[in-house]
Parts: structure tokens; sequence; C-alpha cells
């Protein structure tokens, strides 16, 4: 098979369908653009995660005096109680849970001073208006809805509370914009699909006789396809390799020199993740080629 | 070379038979015309070959490969056997003579030291010598004719289809390109060739095979065109021409200025 005849082939079949092979691109690039977006945001809220379900725990607060709670009708939990609770997670919850410790009263209002020094909005606060509780580290921070279930309704637990529940807002609306980005990309995907496929049947029917001569002579039915096939491909990797850039100076830009700087305690998407979806967006791409033109050139084509 | 064995083919469902239990051999090295109306089922023959279409029922046989039942990889190894000349040249019109040729070559993957020896060649001998970098606009209908033989004949194929290839071009132009023909017939090329031009039949005195209504009426070994109908009917002779002037006279009309 002769390469350069065929190169040949596509770059006349480029530079005869012009403005098809731009609209391509174009297509392409925003569709992907939107893939990638969705990509990145994923990668920020698992990086969130990662960093934040590291210092967040389960807290199992224990009734105080005067709780209205079922489990609490026997008044302020007893050391009785504490101690059942703990077994409990001592046998049931080993897998689930790496480490606890007890937070009495005293220390709570320690922590409570430390941060309020002041007291709370005027208020003035002693060690008896603090609640004991035990701090639970989870092994895997997506295990709360078990732990949860096992110790909620004991004897002594007025409430089990996951302080990642203070992070939920904010990974909802990035999920959200996810979800967002996703649904414009599946719309703008679909239109390079019918893109591509058109731009390869006018390809296809503005070199008729050429094909046509091509199959009487005996040419391969790869050989005959093989530079619509290229074409295709290559606008629509053009355009994934322009989304890919794209990404990476908004990152560069807009993440890296801007927002890391103005809030600098919240680990970012960087240049690196950028170039870990960039492959999968130009794999998405050819993907898309080679489904539109199976769509196209066996109608067109054929031997 | 060519073996039709009760070949029939249907188009439409229930619509008559475009070829009904056609049998023909062509042996290797023949030169067949393929003669009868238009709708005879001389192209569908040609295509059969080609295997551009399927016979309905019936074997065909082009250099020993069953074609109805070749699969369609293999299709493109049978056409490299084969070489189609047409009535409308068909030759590409961005290319240069000789590029229309190398063409050929090129999309069979041929390397292109053997393009650059063979192109010259074929163009000499078909008669083009020196032709090969006019566009086919620049030449005349018979030198595109010959060009376009060049193509087909390039690959050295064991077969040559030509359909109606003196159809466009007139009595001179045409006696050239079946010379031509001739020529390529007798380097043991298998020539069929589907024609309406009865003077070339009749002259060259080779196997006709008369196609009528996709039934096979004739098929001599050195037949002639056949019988064709008188253009005007034979009514006798008429009376107006005999003898102008005794019969009515037609009204004399004048034109007035306004």
């Amino acid at each position: 098979m002769r390469f350069q005849f065929v190169l040949g082939e596509v770059f006349s079949g480029l530079r005869r369908n012009t403005t098809m092979v731009v609209a391509v691109v174009l297509v392409t690039f925003v569709s992907l653009t939107f893939v990638g977006a969705a990509a990145l945001l994923q990668a920020q809220i698992s990086k969130l995660k990662d960093d934040w379900y590291d210092l967040v725990e389960v807290s199992v607060f224990l009734c105080p005096e005067g709780s209205v709670a079922p489990t609490c009708a026997g008044g302020e939990a007893t050391d009785a109680q504490v101690d059942a609770v703990r077994q409990i997670i001592d046998t049931e919850l080993t897998d689930e849970v790496s480490k606890v410790y007890f937070e009495s009263k005293e220390q709570a209002f320690e922590a409570f001073s430390e941060r309020y020094p002041d007291g709370y909005q005027g208020t003035q606060l002693t060690a008896d208006d603090m609640q004991a509780s035990l701090r639970l580290k989870l092994s895997d921070a997506e295990q709360f809805a078990v732990v949860s279930d096992v110790l909620s309704g004991r004897d002594g637990v007025e409430i089990v509370e996951d302080q990642r529940a203070v992070f939920e807002p904010l990974f909802r609306t990035l999920n959200v914009a996810t979800l967002l980005a996703a649904g414009l990309a599946g719309v703008m995907l679909l239109a390079a699909v019918l893109l591509i496929t058109t731009t390869i049947r006018l390809s296809a029917v503005s070199r008729r006789k050429e094909t046509e001569i091509m199959r009487l002579v005996g040419a391969s039915n790869l050989f005959i396809q093989l530079p619509f096939l290229l074409e295709g491909a290559l606008a629509a990797v053009l355009g994934s390799l322009l989304a890919g850039g794209g990404l990476w100076l908004a990152v560069r830009f807009m993440v890296s020199d801007w927002l890391e700087r103005s809030v600098d305690w919240v680990a970012y998407v960087s240049e690196v993740d950028v170039l870990r979806v960039a492959p999968l967006l130009v794999i998405m791409a050819v993907a898309l080629a080679a489904l539109s033109s199976f769509f196209t050139l066996n109608r067109y084509t054929r031997i | 070379m060519i073996r039709f064995e009760n070949v029939s083919k249907v188009y439409a469902r229930g619509a008559r038979p475009a070829l009904d239990q056609v049998s023909v051999d062509v042996e290797r090295g023949e030169f067949v015309f393929l003669v009868g109306a238009s709708g005879s089922g001389k192209s569908t023959f040609l295509s059969l070959v080609l295997r551009e279409q399927r016979p309905t029922r019936g074997h065909v046989y082009v250099a020993g490969r069953d074609v109805a039942n070749l699969s369609a990889w293999r299709v493109p190894t049978l056409r490299r056997q084969l070489g189609v000349v047409f009535q409308d040249f068909r030759l590409l019109q961005n290319k240069t003579v000789h590029e229309n040729v190398a063409f050929a070559l090129q999309v069979i993957g041929k390397p292109r030291h053997a393009i650059r020896d063979t192109v010259p060649e074929v163009l000499d001998m078909v008669g083009l010598a020196g032709k090969g970098k006019r566009m086919p606009t620049e030449l005349s209908g018979g030198e595109q004719q010959r060009a376009a033989i060049a193509r087909a004949i390039v690959n050295r194929p064991q077969i040559l289809l030509a359909d109606e290839p003196t159809g466009n071009l007139d009595p001179t132009t045409s006696l050239g390109i079946m010379r031509l023909l001739d020529r390529i017939n007798r380097t043991g090329t298998t020539v069929v060739m589907a024609t309406h031009d009865d003077e070339i039949v009749n002259e060259m005195r080779r196997r006709v095979v008369e196609l009528s209504d996709g039934v096979v009426v004739r098929d001599e070994a050195r037949g002639g065109y056949g019988e064709r109908e008188a253009i005007l009917p034979d009514v006798g002779a008429s009376p107006v021409l005999d003898s102008p002037g005794s019969g009515t006279r037609a009204p004399v009309q004048t034109v007035r200025g306004v």
C-alpha cells in the first residue's frame, strides 16, 4: 500500500472541503472542551475529598441532660452506656473505624474556648453546657452509613453526625456543574458525529468518479475508504488537541495563576491533571470519527 | 475464460428478467461482440462479469472463479484481472493522461518505479506517445478513448470488457479504436465488446452473441450484426414526390406589411 498516495488523497480532500473540515474541528473542539471540563471538575472533587475527608471525623454525641431523644430517656449518658458503645465499636466496627477517642464535656469546653475566647455571641457558657462525644476516625470515609446504622438508637447515644455533611453543598454544586458540562458535551458530541458524517459524505460524493474508477480497477476496500477515514479522524483529532490546549490554558491562567493565589488553602487541579485528561479526549475524537465513518462509508463507497 | 451457466438476473421481483437462462462460454483469447437492442441485457451481462451485481440464479465463472459466490473482500482481486472501457471514457478531468493511467496502478499499490516504466509503454501502444502531459479536455474523443483503453490494459488484464466503446465516436475514429482493440486481442487478451455499431460488427467478422429481451437468440462464430428494421416503413412510392404539381395545390400564402 502506498502511504504517500493515500496521504496525498487525504490532503486534497481536506483542501476541497475546507469549510466543512473547519466546522468539524470547531465542533469537536467545543464538545471535547466540555467533556474535559467535566472530567477536571470530577478530578477537583476527588482532590478536595482526599484533602478534607482526612481532617474530619464522625461524632457520636452522647446524651446530655434533658435531651428529648428516645434513647436518652435515662438522662445523661452513664459510664456503663459509654463503655457499651465502645464495646460495640471494638467488636462490630473493627473494619470501618480506625481510631476512637472520647471527648469529655471539659475537653469540649476547652476546644470551644480556644475557638471562641470571648464567648459565643455574647453568651457565657460553662463546661456543663457542652456535650460529651465519641470521636471516630473512619478507615474509609464512605463507610459512614454503616457506622451510623450500627450506633444510632443505642442507649446513651443521642445522634451520630458525619462532619463530611458540611462539605456536601459544595460537592453537590460541583457535581451539578459536572452534569451540566457533561450534558452540553453530549449534545455537542451528537452534533459532531452528524457533522463528521456529512463531511465524509460530501467528500465521498465530490470524489465519486475517483472511487468509481478505483473500484473498477480493483483497489481494495481499505484503500478506497482510508482517505475518507483519515480525513474525518484528522479533523476530529485536531479538534481534540485544541480542546486539550484550551483546558491547559484555562487551568494555567485561571486556576494556577489566579485562584491558587487568591484562595490558597484549597488543593486545585493542575496542568498535570489536564495532561492526564487530554489523551482521553484524543481517544474520544478518534472514536467519534470511527463511529461516523462506520455509518457513512459503507453506504457511499461500496464495492 | 468467461462462462455463464443458465444465468438469470431479475432486478425487481415480478419484473421481466434482464437475463433469462443465459448460457455463454467465451474461450481465452476470443473476441466476442455482444449485440442487441437497448434493454436486451448487454449491460447486465457485463456487470455480472465485473461482479457489480450477482446473478439471481445460475453461475458465472470468470478466469476460473465462481463470481457469484465470491466474497466481497476478494472482488478487488477479480477486478485486477479485468479491464473496462466505457462509451463516455470516464477519465478523471483533473488529472493528465499520464496521471489517469498511473492512477489505475497507484490505487492497487504498484511501486512507483514500475508505474514510471509501464505507463509510457502503454501510452505508446495505444498511440498516445508524447501526449501524456495533456489534460483529457485537450484531446479528441478518439484520443480520450485511447487513454481510457490504456488505463484499462495497463495492469495487463486477461479480459477486456468494452461497453459501446465507439458509441461516441465518428466512423473513422471508431475504426482506429477497433484496430487497437484487435491488436490488444492478438496479444492474448480476451475481449468482450457490447456494441450497436453494425458496420464494425459486419466488417470484423468475429463471434457475435445476440441478446434479445434477456435471451441469447444467436451465437455465431463469424457473424454479422444481423437484420435491422428499415428506418422508414416501406409504403411504396409517394405520389407527391413522383409527380409534383399533379395533386391539389397548396394555398398560396401572402404576407403583408403591417
